[in-house]
């Protein structure tokens, strides 16, 4: 199979598995309003909100395993569909933002500056969520090359992002932390990884940069 | 007093099916018991107990002009981290739970101390229905229709010495038939805890019942505390020990946290929570999607609208500092 035909098929396929957590949700407020079901509970503003933080967090922590699971596999194709996991992160938490702000807070525009300024789980929340829009806005074609290696540089910003999001999780929860724990030991065990691979391609280099 | 627990679709003599014979066989024993003034453990299975309806219920003034949420929302929606930490987690979980027989031990500076059958604890009291709103420190409400007895008339029972200062409870600790107690979520026992005058206030209640029916495992079978003008936590579940202290106890969610988590616990518009207003709230239904998700909120209430009643027990406090 020639790479055209790879991409015809399987970009299409990664963008409806991505969209499935979605189709999930709208389902399930289908349901629980047309056939009393109980999917998002009894609760579902908090139930959805729940649920799409949770999704941002999976596709950021997929989005930055697309590197080591090509080097590790052997499959530099896997790259292609990095752009498209990432803009799915961006997607669910342009989500999770709104459900709050609609279903949670009514659209209280003064009660969400208040939660930004003194809760600080929301800030942090609201940080991660804004550095992410940028990359989102740079993903494209034209932006990468525009950018040259500064989108590299950019785009790095991708694991502060996902520490903060598993920190807001964090901060939200009570009890039981094993969801943002694993969450972040999983983006830290990826980071390792980064910073490994990209001491080993600098080091050969190294003996030859060196003054006499 | 007799908790006659029924059948909903009690049938005829000629048609019973083996459950409801057993449960029939329950109620008359328990008729005899009565009669004869002795204590008797049930003696049905604990599968057979959910759903079974609780009769003589006396109905009181209390939330009469409010919409319950139904059975459905209040067993389904529960934290009780026994069960697990998730809001679903105890309806899928709390079946393992074995709430009959129950023992209930009364502890500390009271003269009848022991240890009784939990039917026994509340035997002598009507039954009342008792429609709460139930305030969760997360900012969400529901509307409850408890059945239970008031907790003065069983502290009064126990004649509490003087030193009596406080009332401290206990929730079982069976990691066995509460599979959340294998992880350290919360340090166990769940432990609550009342000021005596609130402990004997009339809105507090030992509640055994909701809507009608024996309390579902999930929402703390069979024997739990209402106390309506404090946050959720403070009614503490599935009930095991009563004890009278001296000493203000410390609270699980205290305990936690104890910058977030006060002993009082009052429901209080006007202090938030550190990570969240407390100034709103969602009042749960029961009915999900969208009519949830679009509800407006509301305006949550001083002591949860019980001010008129408790108000009095808190005069001179600084609900700030004492939250």
């Amino acid at each position: 199979m020639n790479v055209r035909t790879q991409r015809r098929i399987f970009k299409p396929l990664v963008f409806l598995i991505s969209l499935l957590p979605f189709c999930w949700l709208a389902y399930a407020i289908f349901s629980d309003t047309t056939m009393s079901t109980q999917y998002l509970t009894t609760d579902p503003v908090q139930k959805l909100d729940r649920e799409l933080g949770d999704w941002t967090l999976i596709f950021i922590i997929l989005s930055l395993a697309v590197r080591p699971a090509a080097d590790l596999l052997k499959r530099n194709e896997f790259i292609n569909y990095r752009r498209m996991i990432g803009l799915f992160a961006l997607f669910y938490v342009v989500l999770h933002v709104t459900s709050y702000q609609v279903f949670h807070l009514k659209l209280d525009v003064v009660a969400f500056l208040k939660d930004i300024a003194e809760r600080p789980f929301i800030t942090v929340g609201m940080i991660a969520f804004i550095a992410l829009i940028p990359l989102g806005i740079t993903s494209t074609k034209g932006m990468i090359r525009r950018l040259g290696k500064k989108w590299r540089k950019l785009h790095m910003l991708v694991y502060p992002i996902a520490i903060l999001g598993v920190v807001h999780f964090y901060m939200m929860i009570r009890a039981d932390f094993s969801r943002p724990y694993i969450y972040g030991a999983i983006i830290l065990l990826l980071l390792g990884y980064r910073v490994w691979k990209n001491r080993q391609r600098r080091a050969p280099k190294r003996p030859a940069a060196q003054p006499a | 007093m007799l908790i006659r627990i029924r059948k909903a679709s009690d049938p005829l003599a000629s048609e019973i099916a083996s459950k409801d014979a057993i449960l029939n066989r329950r109620a008359f024993m328990q008729a005899a018991a009565a009669v004869s003034g002795v204590a008797l453990l049930p003696m049905f299975a604990n599968d057979a107990r959910a759903g079974m309806k609780i009769e003589n219920v006396m109905k009181t003034k209390w939330g009469a002009e409010e919409k319950p949420t139904t059975l459905k929302g209040i067993s389904s929606y529960n934290n009780f981290y026994e069960f697990g930490t998730g809001k679903e987690d105890p309806a899928a979980n709390a079946h393992t739970l074995k709430p009959e027989p129950w023992t209930v031990e009364i502890a500390g500076a009271a003269k009848n101390t022991g240890k009784f059958a939990y039917e026994d604890v509340i035997k002598g009291n009507q039954l009342e229905e008792r429609i709460y709103r139930m305030r969760c420190v997360e900012a969400w409400s529901m509307v409850i229709p408890w059945v239970g007895v008031p907790l003065a008339s069983i502290i009064k029972k126990a004649e509490p010495s003087s030193n009596a200062k406080y009332v401290r409870f206990e929730t079982l600790v069976d990691p066995k038939t509460m599979p959340g107690q294998r992880s350290r979520a919360l340090d166990w026992p769940y432990v609550e805890g009342l000021r005596m005058d609130e402990a004997m206030h009339p809105l507090t209640i030992l509640a055994v019942g909701i809507h009608g029916e024996v309390l579902p495992n999930q929402c703390g079978a069979p024997i739990r505390l209402v106390v309506p003008w404090k946050y959720g936590f403070k009614s503490i579940k599935s009930i095991v020990k009563i004890e009278f202290v001296e000493k203000e106890p410390v609270n699980t969610w205290q305990d936690q946290a104890a910058s977030e988590y006060g002993f009082y616990s009052n429901v209080n518009p006007n202090r938030d929570h550190p990570r969240w207003s407390q100034k709103k709230e969602r009042r749960l239904t029961g009915e999900g999607g969208l009519a949830a998700l679009f509800a407006p909120s509301i305006d949550t209430m001083m002591f949860n609208g019980y001010a008129e009643e408790v108000a009095g027990l808190y005069s001179g406090m600084d609900l700030q500092k004492n939250f």
